[in-house]
């Protein structure tokens, strides 16, 4: 048998959308170890949110990802209107609902372009991304941006939706959901692409549970794990909502979850916008909010997204923690990647949805032998970095770095 | 001095670099529109050429130093050769001899194997996997790609690609019986061309661009122009093969091969933009199991009708 | 349902001759609904100098400054938009209404400091 080959996926590479590096080990094209190394997107925005007030918190947050971002406003707004003791509007909650599902049909039609660029079927993308486009006008026109919405507010939205807005959605919606009707029928019966998908990255029910997958990964393995569903929010306490499972368990299983969650979010739109209660869409909420601790969970189009602050009686939290979808979904990676072939690394890695620069947080170093903590900062790291190349025999003394780059 | 034209000028290198770039933009074009997209300005390839030419070309530290500047080159000059001897304006070809089928063929299939060299001694990961992967792919295609070919050529008795497209000119009912050959040899041209579903030499989101990630600057611009010029000479064969209509004009002759062969790349680029690609052992099983069997059928069929049509 | 290779052929085939969804950028003509957040305008007449617009935005990029006198006062907002995220939350913020936005995207430069404008 021939040496085992170590091939690096990544930090830089066409399949990775984002710096992750993923150590695969090859026997042959078979996969036998994988390495997940994340950590290169680190971007400091949880300490960034303890700088700023709630309010200006709330464009922060927004950016932790480019893709779910209403997701991650809402659940900090609700976190804050907990503690502040604020009941929302119901037409705010409905509006929330609204961007929400929007979010989730773009978010999905985003991925399955995305999965059929990573098996080569580029056809797929960008029939899938055209219509994603049109969800993303819709956006535009409700919010005023195409991803980084910012129509939540402390205490509600920002913007009324209008009849006319109504009427544009409705038509919208209905491309969408006939389109998806076809791509449903596509990936149910398109063999080449049902014979890369399927069978690859096998994650079962019980290893979900163990590995504490969430969103359309754990549901794939039937795990009916759907926030949405357990601890209703926004108004999904009237919305019906139906938890798509699926017994495949396999990046297969993963598609048809996620197409049939288009068709389900079409429903809940189309029901948001018949049952749109009339009132306000914002309540004033104090720009000091009093002392306390909040957890929200809400379900964003990765899964579970967790968010924890904490306020001290000021107009800036005390801590804010994020816990984005994907994070929760690295640890069964491994799992999945090992026993699969080369090829499937990409697909199997792009299955989970990833959001690399969501779940990036400060990196702490745990020293085995000592068993201390060490945290590095930025000189000691280039310093690092400089002699790791000393001793390889690159001399990087000719690189000049300007000293105001060095100080943040 | 004719001879010297002929190679430099027409047919040879300057007409077949200029179809090449317009072939590609075809390509591009054609696979745009089928995906709904505006796809390139007419230019694209010919910039894209020319930056490439201009761009600074790397040779690894660890890459053989002769080698790795000649591969591209190499199989630039192979498939320019073989379009030499692929009928243009009529019936027959520039130079055609008895037998220049074979070496066509073999001419052809040294672009792949310059691909396998390139990956090899470029020494990266990426390009290694990629050059197994290119040789692995070409003990596949290869096998149904010359039984598709050469099955016409039992029917029409003889080993020139000439002589086999005035053979079915002159009886072009006959092309009917060789559909399967045309299906066989057209799934196989995906994979000699290195295109989807077969483009897992250079699988962009697997191995990056596999043999071809250490090649830059001009090497890398000749190796496109070599694949671009690949296109052009296997569309070429394919037309001359399967759709034998010719006139004695040599100007609508001329027009007459522009037509088929971008028939033939419509179909090439319609199933390329039809399916996902798939792994190197579905490709081998897929080969094997159903290409090869259904060129073997051909030929069988062939040598059954040799006997039974009046020849 | 039948199954088999190259099912999207027919969908494929039927957009030969389909207008293209995309355009050709800058060419093409661009359609920007009129709620997008663009640039923003500032209206010095409303303003009365609060810097309820400075606190609020979360990127440091507006400030507000007196270049008039004491009496007869002339706001001036100098904004970055290398550093504006274009949530708008400026607009929200200004209780005079001196703050709106506009769909003004192409905004994109070569130098920084053509970036940091007077209005």
């Amino acid at each position: 048998m021939a040496k085992n080959v170590v091939i690096p996926i990544g930090p830089q590479h066409p399949s990775l959308k984002e710096p992750a590096c993923f150590t695969i080990t090859l026997e042959g094209e078979k996969v036998v170890n994988a390495v997940v190394g994340t950590g290169y997107n680190h971007r400091g925005l949880e300490k960034a949110c303890e700088a700023r007030s709630y309010l200006q918190d709330i464009y922060i947050i927004e950016r932790v990802c480019g893709i779910c971002s209403h997701i991650h406003s809402t659940t900090f707004c609700q976190s804050v209107e907990e503690l502040a003791g604020v009941e929302i509007p119901r037409r705010a909650a409905y509006i929330r609902t609204l961007m929400a599902e929007l979010e989730r049909l773009h978010s999905h039609l985003l991925w399955l372009g995305i999965a059929g660029h990573e098996v080569g079927f580029d056809t797929l993308l960008m029939y899938s991304w055209r219509d994603r486009e049109l969800v993303l006008d819709i956006l535009a026109m409700l919010g005023g941006n195409r991803v980084n919405y910012g129509i939540n507010t402390l205490g509600g939205v920002r913007r009324d939706v209008t009849p006319e807005q109504i009427e544009k959605i409705r038509k919208v919606v209905d491309i969408v959901e006939e389109r998806n009707k076809y791509y449903v029928q596509l990936a149910l019966s398109e063999t080449t692409l049902a014979a890369r998908l399927g069978g690859i990255g096998k994650l079962s029910h019980d290893d979900a549970i163990k590995f504490g997958a969430v969103g359309p990964v754990s549901r794939a393995a039937e795990v009916a794990d759907d926030i949405r569903v357990t601890d209703p929010y926004s108004a999904y306490d009237e919305v019906p909502v139906t938890a798509i499972t699926d017994n495949h368990a396999d990046v297969f299983g993963r598609t048809v979850v996620r197409v049939l969650e288009i068709m389900e979010s079409v429903k809940m739109i189309r029901f948001c916008l018949d049952n749109l209660p009339d009132g306000d869409i914002a309540v004033k909420v104090p720009r000091k909010i009093p002392e306390g601790e909040a957890f929200v969970r809400t379900e964003a189009p990765r899964g579970e997204d967790a968010h924890y602050v904490r306020s001290n009686g000021t107009d800036k939290p005390d801590r804010v923690r994020v816990r984005a979808a994907s994070e929760a979904n690295w640890h069964g990676m491994k799992h999945m990647l090992e026993g699969d072939y080369l090829a499937d690394v990409p697909i199997i890695i792009a299955a989970i949805d990833p959001c690399y620069s969501c779940t990036d947080r400060a990196i702490v170093l745990d020293n085995h032998d000592t068993g201390k903590q060490s945290v590095i900062d930025w000189r000691t790291l280039r310093e690092y970095s400089i002699n790791w190349y000393k001793a390889r025999g690159i001399d990087t003394g000719k690189i000049k770095i300007a000293d105001s780059h060095l100080i943040f | 001095m004719v001879a010297l034209f002929n190679i430099l000028i027409f047919p040879g290198f300057l007409f077949l670099g200029i179809y090449a770039l317009l072939f590609e933009y075809l390509d591009r074009i054609i696979y745009a529109r089928l995906q709904n997209r505006m796809g390139p300005p007419w230019f694209q390839p010919l910039a894209d050429f020319l930056k490439l030419i201009g761009k600074e070309a790397v040779i690894p530290a660890a890459a053989d130093k002769h080698v790795f500047p000649a591969l591209p080159v190499v199989a630039l000059a192979a498939v320019t050769t073989a379009f030499l001897y692929v009928p243009i304006w009529s019936g027959s070809s520039l130079l055609p001899f008895s037998g220049d089928l074979i070496v066509v063929l073999y001419l052809l299939t040294i672009p792949t194997l310059t691909f396998f060299l390139a990956g090899w001694y470029s020494t990266s990961v990426y390009a290694t996997v990629g050059s197994m992967r290119a040789l692995t792919q070409l003990f596949s295609y290869e096998v149904p790609l010359f039984m598709a070919l050469l099955s016409p050529a039992l029917l029409a008795d003889t080993w020139s690609i000439s002589g086999i497209s005035q053979f079915y000119g002159a009886h072009p009912l006959y092309i009917l019986i060789n559909i399967p050959a045309f299906v066989v040899a057209i799934v196989a041209c995906q994979g000699k061309l290195e295109r989807v579903p077969f483009d897992l030499p250079e699988a962009e989101t697997e191995i990056v661009s596999g043999t071809f990630v250490e090649y830059s600057g001009r090497f890398y611009a000749v190796f496109k122009m070599a694949i671009n010029c690949e296109l052009v000479v296997v569309a070429a064969i394919v037309s001359a093969f399967f759709l034998p209509f010719y006139t004695a004009n040599p100007f609508i002759g001329f027009l007459l091969f522009i037509v088929k062969t971008v028939i033939i790349l419509f179909i090439l680029a319609v199933f390329r933009s039809v399916m996902a690609r798939i792994r190197i052992e579905q490709m081998v099983k897929f080969c094997w199991k159903y290409l090869t069997p259904l060129a073997i059928l051909q030929i069988i069929i062939n040598i059954l009708l040799k006997g039974v049509l009046p020849l | 349902m039948m199954k088999g290779p190259g099912k999207i052929t027919g969908e494929v085939l039927r957009h030969v001759f389909a207008k293209p969804a995309t355009i050709s950028y800058p060419k093409g003509e661009l359609v920007i609904d009129k709620n997008y957040r663009g640039k923003i305008d500032f209206d010095a007449s409303k303003c009365i100098g609060c810097k309820l617009c400075v606190r609020d935005c979360p990127a440091n990029a507006i400030s507000i400054e007196n270049i008039g006198t004491k009496e007869d006062k002339k706001m001036q907002l100098t904004l970055n938009y290398a550093h504006c995220i274009f949530c708008c939350q400026c607009v929200d913020s200004c209780n005079k209404d001196a703050i709106s936005f506009s769909p003004d995207i192409e905004l994109a430069g070569i130098n920084r400091k053509d970036m940091i404008v007077k209005l």
